[in-house]
């Protein structure tokens, strides 16, 4: 697995909980450091063992944890580049889930060798989508619905996000839009740094 | 015209319409975003300077461009850079602007969005792909500084004895051989305890280091900044002087050095004492540091001879002698 990913989930365990609670985590999950280099690639097993590290520390569920790890990657401010390049995917909410397909090939682009399961929008009617994320771990659609939504507020939109389990080998996440200017959004400007 | 109009302000929103004088009789919504009025009712002129090709001044020149690329800037601040194509339509032209490179700047200096671009440009992703390959930068770049500081830090760890923090037996002679090539005169100070095999055997290891790192204390601490104190391995430290030849100075630190040694260590509540042997060689022009490594074994070695707690400069009349020191020994052996 990718470095940011590992990184990711220890950049979310020390803002929310601390320093401590993340030594814990990795201690319990066997790390030889507990730091994490985003842009090496670490071995698949180590991310399943420290997601089930961390929600063992937090005695919580992995399912949850994994959805607050998606919040906090559009939410919180030390991964506000990564907000603003998910919010180049699309003007509006509808228009940003429906560029989800694409989203792995973005990912690549910005980092050569950083691979996400394939990801599939299939439309369900106007204004639903089933999300779907071919041949990836189980339970990572969690971090998914956490993520949208993060961007659904972001985007000052009412939708509704809820897990649908594995189907077929596919994570499956079910959205639905209720109303596209629900609330403000938070401000989006093309330019970085404006 | 007006169907026209209303079709390139969809495909090109940044594209202004000129007729055959050069005034500008349209302008696309983005031109409209960029200048108040998009520059309608203006000369071509006024709103935009062409750059390359070079010496364009008059409509009929801008003209006979058609179908070529154009670089162009707006006459007023910011001067924004633009590529343009002309394309004649009867006796009008349409030209097309886009931002090309200064992409970044204009979004910022204009406030633009997604909407202020057509569907099929490509600026989004290009200001996606300028943010995700920066932020990818500064990542590889904060990882990169972290291996150079773990790669100092092992360059660093090769070269120190890490009981005392003085430099190993590697680095001695490493800067030997360096001040050879350069062909720089020193004294090398060789330091043998004495009596500290006894504290090893009676007092144990814990004691013995705390010996060590107490000799190491008294080399540094009569070090200038230049000298080189060394913990060569067990016992045996070494002292590199450079630019030191006098022998009245030399044997007068070799003094001091012992006096300090000789001083009674405190460890768990009772003294230990040891002393030092010393034995020094002065460089000589054209010998290599081996040479002057051996010579400093034989002054050690007459100094150990005439009893403990002396210090021997080399001269030209010490020999080797048949029984070889120790050190000496070693360094054969090791060869």
């Amino acid at each position: 697995m990718h470095g940011l990913i590992n990184r990711a989930v220890q950049d979310f365990m020390r803002d929310s909980y601390g320093a401590e609670a993340w030594l814990r985590a990795a201690r319990s999950a066997g790390l030889e450091t507990a730091d994490f280099e985003p842009m090496l690639i670490y071995d698949d097993a180590v991310t399943e063992r420290i997601v089930a590290a961390v929600a063992a520390v937090l005695q919580r569920r992995p399912s949850d944890v994994l959805e607050d790890i998606g919040h906090y990657l559009v939410t919180h401010e030390r991964m506000a580049p990564l907000r603003r390049l998910l919010r180049f995917g699309g003007v509006d909410f509808a228009e940003f889930v429906q560029s989800l397909d694409d989203l792995p090939d973005w990912a690549r682009l910005a980092v050569e060798d950083l691979r996400l399961p394939p990801l599939e929008v299939r439309e369900t009617g106007p204004g639903g989508w089933l999300l779907r994320l071919q041949g990836a771990p189980r339970g990572s659609g969690y971090a998914a619905v956490g993520m949208l939504r993060a961007m659904a507020d972001d985007y000052g939109t009412l939708a509704f996000v809820e897990y649908q389990g594995a189907i077929e080998g596919a994570e499956c996440v079910q959205i639905r839009l209720l109303e596209q200017d629900f609330a403000e959004g938070r401000a989006f400007q093309l330019a970085a740094g404006a | 015209m007006e169907a026209v109009a209303a079709l390139l302000d969809q495909l090109c929103p940044m594209h202004v319409q000129i007729d055959p004088e050069g005034v500008i009789r349209h302008a696309g919504p983005t031109m409209h975003r960029l200048r108040e009025g998009g520059g309608v009712g203006e000369h071509i002129f006024d709103l935009v300077s062409v750059r390359r090709p070079q010496g364009v001044t008059t409509t009929a020149e801008l003209m006979r461009l058609a179908g070529r690329k154009l670089h162009a800037t707006f006459r007023t601040p910011p001067r924004t850079g633009l590529k343009g194509l002309l394309v004649p339509f009867g006796e009008e032209a349409v030209i097309n602007f886009s931002f090309g490179i200064s992409v970044t700047d204009a979004v910022r200096d204009y406030g633009m969005t997604a909407k202020d671009f057509a569907p099929t440009d490509l600026a989004v992703e290009m200001l996606y792909l300028v943010e995700a390959k920066s932020a990818a930068m500064a990542a590889t770049q904060r990882l990169n500084r972290r291996l150079q500081g773990a790669k100092e830090e092992a360059e660093e760890q090769a070269v120190t004895d890490l009981l005392t923090g003085l430099r190993n037996r590697r680095a001695m002679e490493h800067t030997l051989a360096r001040m050879a090539e350069a062909g720089q005169g020193y004294a090398l100070m060789e330091i043998d305890l004495d009596y500290f095999k006894q504290v090893n055997d009676s007092e144990g290891h814990a004691a013995a280091d705390h010996v060590l790192r107490k000799v190491g204390a008294v080399l540094r601490g009569v070090s200038r900044r230049e000298d080189v104190p060394v913990r060569a391995g067990g016992d045996e430290f070494a002292l590199i002087l450079p630019g030191l030849s006098a022998p009245r100075r030399i044997g007068a630190l070799a003094r001091q050095i012992i006096c300090a040694l000789e001083e009674p260590i405190e460890w768990s509540g009772r003294n230990l004492r040891i002393s030092a042997s010393i034995g020094v060689a002065l460089s000589e022009a054209g010998q290599d540091a081996e040479a002057v490594m051996r010579r400093a074994d034989l002054a050690l070695y007459a100094a150990k001879r005439a009893g403990r707690g002396r210090s021997v400069i080399h001269r030209a009349d010490l020999t080797l002698p048949l029984e070889i020191g120790k050190r000496a020994a070693r360094r054969a052996t090791s060869q």
